[in-house]
C-alpha cells in the first residue's frame, strides 16, 4: 500500500520559557528546598535536559502543610463559594489564555504528541476548573448530605501520564469544596505542575491555597504520614495505591485512589469494524497507551477475529511514530527509561509465554525512548501480558464465542477500570454493560473524558470517583460527620 | 399443679439459608446483661462458637447469592426487606424478650428498640427504587454522547455487627448494605448474639434468599481478621470494631488494603473507635458506603 509521506511540521517551543532551574512553590511563593537533592526533567523524545528541579524533603513537605493549614483556617474555607468559584473562573480563564504554552511544555517534559497536548489535554484542564468553579457555591444542591463542608487539607500525588489533567483532577474540586491542597507531581513531569504554581499567582489566589512540592516517592511517603493531612488524592499504580492504603489504616485521614487498570475492549461480530479497529488504536495507542483505562486486551468474537487483526495490524502502519512536537505524530515517545524497560521486560515476557508478538517495524528515533506499537495474538487469560498492566503502546488479543465468555474473560483480572464494547445491538450493549464489573464502559466509543462524567474504578483499580456530581464527595464532610 | 417445663432454643448460625452448628462444634456460654439485682449473671444459651472455616463458607454463600439478589428488580427488593419488617412484627414479644435479656433494658425501652429496628427495615425498604435516581443520572459531556452514571453494589460484604446495640445497631448496618444488592457475612455481637439469630430467623421465614444475609456467631477478634483479609470480600463495615474485646481497628483496616477493600470505618473521630448512636434517623453514608458507580458512554448519531 502507498503511503503518504507528511512534510515535517514542528510546532514552535519559542511560546516557552524554561528556567533552568526550579524552587517549591510554598505560601504563594516559589521557595528554595531544604536539603533534598535536585534532580533533572528530560525530554523523553530527545534525552535533552530541560530543567532541575527540587527534591522536597519532609521538612518542606511540613512546611506547605502548614502553608495549607493557615491558608485553609484563615481564608479558603471562610471564603462565600460564589468568591472562591470567582478564582477558580480565573484559573480557568488565563488556562485558556495560555493553552499553546501549556501543550508545548507538556509535550516536552511528557513525550506525549503535541496534537493530544494541544487538542485533548490542555482543553480538558481548562474544562475542569470551568466546571467545578460552578459547584462552589451550589455544593449544597449536590444531594451529598446536609450541611456540605470541606474535610480540610488535601495531600495530592498525581502520576506523568497526563501531568496537568491530572492536577486538574485533583486541585479543582478540592479547590470547589474549600479544600487547601499539598500537590506533588510526578518526578518526571513537573513543569507544567511549576507553570500551573505561575498561574495561581497572576490569578492572586490567596497564597497556601495551593502549594506544589516536586520531589519522587520519599517525597510522596512524606505527604501520606504527615498528621497535618485529613485527606489524600491519589493517581497511580494499584502498588502504590495499595502502600497508601496500608500507610493510612487506623487513622482518620481518608483516601481517593485511582490505581491501575487492564481494560477489554469486546468486539463482537456484527460491530462496525472499521470503527472498531479506530475505536482499538484510540484506546491503546493514545499517549503511547500510557492510558491507566486504555484498552489493553481486545477480545473479539471468534468468526471475526482473523478480520480484525489484520485491518488492525494495516491500520498501525499508518501511524506516524516520532517526534512529539510534530503535529501529525501520532505517538510520541515513552515517558521514561525505566518505563521503556518495563515495557521491553512485559513483551519480552508475552513472547516467552508463546504469544505470537508482531509490530509494524516502523523506523524509530535515535535518541529518546520509543517503542514501537505493539499486537500480541494466540494470548491465553493466564499470560502476564493479559494480566498485567503495561503501561505502553502493547494490546493482547483474545477471542471469545458467547456474550458470556466475553463478560467473565473481561471481569477476569484484579482490576475494574474500563470496558469496551463494539456491537450494533443496543441489548446487548446495555446487557453488558451491566455485566462488567468496570467504572467506566465505553460502548461503540472509547477514552472519552469530561468533566461532568464521573470516573473511577471497581475491585484493585481504586476507591472513589473523579469528576461530575460524585467527585464532590471525596472533598466534602457532610450531616454530623466529625 | 406443677410448672410447665419450658421447650428451649437452640441457637446456631446462619449460613446459606439453613442454620448449621459451628463446624468446630464450639459453643459459648451467653450470659444475661446484668440488671444489678443478681449477684451471678444468669445463663441465657449456648450460641455456637463460629470458626474461620465457618466464615469462609458463609463468604462462599454471600458470594453465590450476589448475583441474583443484585439482579432482583429494585421493586423486588423493597419488597422482600419490607417483608422482613412484617416477620419481625408478628415475633415481636421474642425480639423483645431477647434484647431485654442482652442488653438489661426495661420492658418499655425494649418494645421502643425493637419498633425502630422494625422502622429502621421499612425505612430502607423504601430506598430499594430510590436511592439509583438520587445518586446516578445523566453527565452533560460536551460532546454528541448519551452518557450516563448509575450505582451499583459493591458485591459481598463482611460486617462486623456492634456490640451493643445488638437489634437496632444489627437493623442499622445490615439493612442499608443489602438493600442495594450487596449480600453480607454479619459478625454478631460477641455479648449478644441472640437477637441476631432471632433476626436469622425472621429472614429465612421472610422471602430473603438464601445467602443474602449470613450470621456468624463467636469471637469477633477470632473470626475478623479472616474476613478481613478474605479476598473474595469486597468491602468491610468496620462499626462493630468499637468496643469488641481483642481487637484494634487499624489492624483490620490494614488486611484489608491487602485487595483494596471498600472500608468503612468505625465511628469516632481519634484512633478510639465509639458504637454510633443508633436511635438517630440515618442518612444515606451506610448505603452509598457499599456502591459502586459506573458510567456508560455510547455515541449519539443519525
Amino acid at each position: 500500500m502507498p503511503t503518504f509521506e507528511y512534510a515535517p511540521a514542528p510546532e514552535s517551543r519559542a511560546v516557552v520559557d524554561i528556567a533552568s532551574s526550579h524552587g517549591l512553590f510554598i505560601g504563594g511563593e516559589f521557595v528554595e528546598a531544604t536539603g533534598g537533592k535536585p534532580f533533572k526533567t528530560l525530554n523523553p523524545a530527545t534525552e535533552e535536559v530541560l530543567s532541575e528541579v527540587s527534591e522536597a524533603s519532609a521538612d518542606d513537605v511540613d512546611a506547605a502543610v502548614r502553608a495549607a493549614r493557615t491558608a485553609y483556617t484563615r481564608v479558603w474555607s471562610r471564603m462565600s463559594g460564589a468568591d472562591r468559584g470567582k478564582y477558580l473562573y480565573r484559573i480557568a480563564r488565563i488556562i485558556q489564555e495560555r493553552a499553546r504554552e501549556l501543550a508545548v511544555l507538556e509535550t516536552l517534559d511528557n513525550g506525549k504528541p503535541i496534537k493530544e497536548s494541544r487538542d485533548v489535554d490542555i482543553p480538558l484542564v481548562a474544562a475542569h476548573f470551568f466546571y467545578h468553579a460552578g459547584w462552589a457555591d451550589k455544593l449544597s444542591y449536590a444531594a451529598l448530605g446536609e450541611n456540605p463542608r470541606p474535610v480540610g487539607v488535601v495531600g495530592q500525588v498525581i502520576p506523568w501520564n497526563f501531568p496537568l489533567l491530572m492536577l486538574a483532577w485533583k486541585v479543582a474540586p478540592a479547590l470547589a469544596c474549600g479544600n487547601t491542597v499539598v500537590l506533588k507531581p510526578a518526578e518526571t513531569t513537573p513543569l507544567t505542575a511549576l507553570l500551573f504554581a505561575e498561574i495561581c499567582q497572576q490569578a492572586e489566589l490567596p497564597p497556601g491555597v495551593v502549594n506544589i512540592v516536586t520531589g519522587a516517592g520519599t517525597t510522596g511517603q512524606a505527604i501520606v504520614d504527615h498528621p497535618g493531612i485529613d485527606k489524600l488524592a491519589f493517581t497511580g499504580s494499584t502498588g502504590v495505591g495499595k502502600m497508601i492504603a496500608r500507610s493510612i489504616a487506623g487513622t482518620r485521614k481518608k483516601a481517593t485512589l485511582e490505581l491501575g487498570g487492564k481494560g477489554a475492549n469486546i468486539i463482537f461480530d456484527d460491530a462496525p469494524v472499521d470503527q472498531a479497529v479506530e475505536g482499538i488504536v484510540n484506546g491503546i495507542f493514545f499517549n503511547q497507551g500510557h492510558v491507566c483505562c486504555a484498552g489493553s486486551r481486545i477480545l473479539v468474537q471468534e468468526n471475526v477475529a482473523d478480520e480484525v487483526v489484520r485491518r488492525l495490524k494495516r491500520r498501525l502502519t499508518t501511524l506516524r511514530i516520532g517526534d512529539p512536537m510534530d503535529k501529525n505524530t501520532d505517538v510520541g515517545a515513552i515517558n521514561s527509561r525505566a518505563q521503556l524497560q518495563r515495557i521491553e521486560e512485559m513483551t519480552a515476557a508475552g513472547s516467552q509465554e508463546g504469544a505470537e508478538r508482531w509490530d509494524s517495524g516502523c523506523e524509530l528515533p535515535s535518541t529518546g525512548y520509543w517503542f514501537r506499537p505493539t499486537v500480541f495474538t494466540d494470548v491465553s487469560q493466564s499470560h502476564r501480558i493479559a494480566q498485567e498492566e503495561i503501561f505502553g503502546p502493547v494490546v493482547s488479543v483474545l477471542t471469545f464465542r458467547t456474550p458470556g465468555e466475553a463478560v467473565a474473560k473481561a471481569n477476569n483480572t484484579p482490576y475494574g477500570l474500563s470496558a469496551g464494547i463494539w456491537t450494533e445491538k443496543g441489548s446487548r450493549i446495555l446487557w453488558m454493560a451491566d455485566q462488567l464489573r468496570a467504572g467506566v464502559v465505553w460502548a461503540n466509543t472509547f477514552n472519552k473524558f469530561d468533566p461532568t462524567s464521573p470516573f473511577g474504578g471497581y475491585k484493585e483499580s481504586g476507591y472513589g470517583r473523579e469528576g461530575g456530581r460524585h467527585g464532590l464527595e471525596a472533598y466534602v464532610k457532610t450531616g454530623s460527620e466529625q | 399443679m406443677s410448672a410447665r417445663v419450658d421447650v428451649r432454643k437452640t441457637y446456631k448460625l446462619y449460613i446459606g439459608g439453613k442454620f448449621p452448628r459451628s463446624e468446630s462444634g464450639r459453643s459459648y456460654e451467653v450470659l444475661a446483661a446484668p440488671t444489678g439485682r443478681r449477684a451471678t449473671p444468669r445463663f441465657l444459651a449456648n450460641a455456637a462458637m463460629g470458626s474461620r472455616k465457618d466464615a469462609r463458607d458463609a463468604v462462599v454463600a454471600a458470594r453465590k447469592a450476589q448475583p441474583g439478589w443484585a439482579g432482583a428488580t429494585a421493586y423486588n427488593r423493597g419488597q422482600v426487606l419490607y417483608r422482613v419488617a412484617e416477620v419481625m412484627e408478628g415475633r415481636r414479644a421474642q425480639l423483645v424478650q431477647d434484647v431485654r435479656d442482652s442488653e438489661g433494658l426495661t420492658p418499655a425501652r425494649a418494645e421502643a428498640v425493637v419498633s425502630a429496628a422494625i422502622d429502621r427495615w421499612v425505612w430502607y425498604a423504601g430506598w430499594a427504587d430510590k436511592y439509583a435516581q438520587v445518586l446516578g443520572g445523566l453527565n452533560p459531556v460536551a460532546g454528541p454522547y448519551f452518557d450516563i452514571s448509575a450505582p451499583e453494589p459493591t458485591g459481598v460484604v463482611a460486617v462486623l455487627a456492634p456490640q451493643a446495640s445488638s437489634l437496632l445497631g444489627l437493623v442499622s448496618v445490615v439493612a442499608p448494605v443489602v438493600v442495594s444488592g450487596n449480600t453480607c457475612v454479619v459478625l454478631a455481637s460477641e455479648e449478644r448474639p441472640l437477637p441476631a439469630i432471632d433476626l436469622a430467623e425472621c429472614l429465612a421465614t421472610s422471602d430473603v434468599p438464601g445467602g443474602v444475609v449470613n450470621v456468624v456467631t463467636g469471637r469477633t477478634a477470632e473470626v475478623a481478621p479472616w474476613l478481613a483479609s478474605h479476598r473474595d470480600v469486597n468491602a468491610i463495615d468496620l462499626t462493630g470494631a468499637a468496643d469488641a474485646a481483642g481487637v484494634e481497628w487499624g489492624d483490620l483496616e490494614l488486611a484489608a488494603a491487602e485487595n483494596l477493600k471498600r472500608v468503612l470505618r468505625p465511628g469516632g473521630s481519634g484512633p478510639e473507635a465509639v458504637e454510633p448512636d443508633f436511635d438517630a434517623v440515618p442518612d444515606l453514608r451506610r448505603l452509598t458506603a457499599f456502591l459502586e458507580t459506573k458510567t456508560v458512554w455510547h455515541p449519539k448519531g443519525r
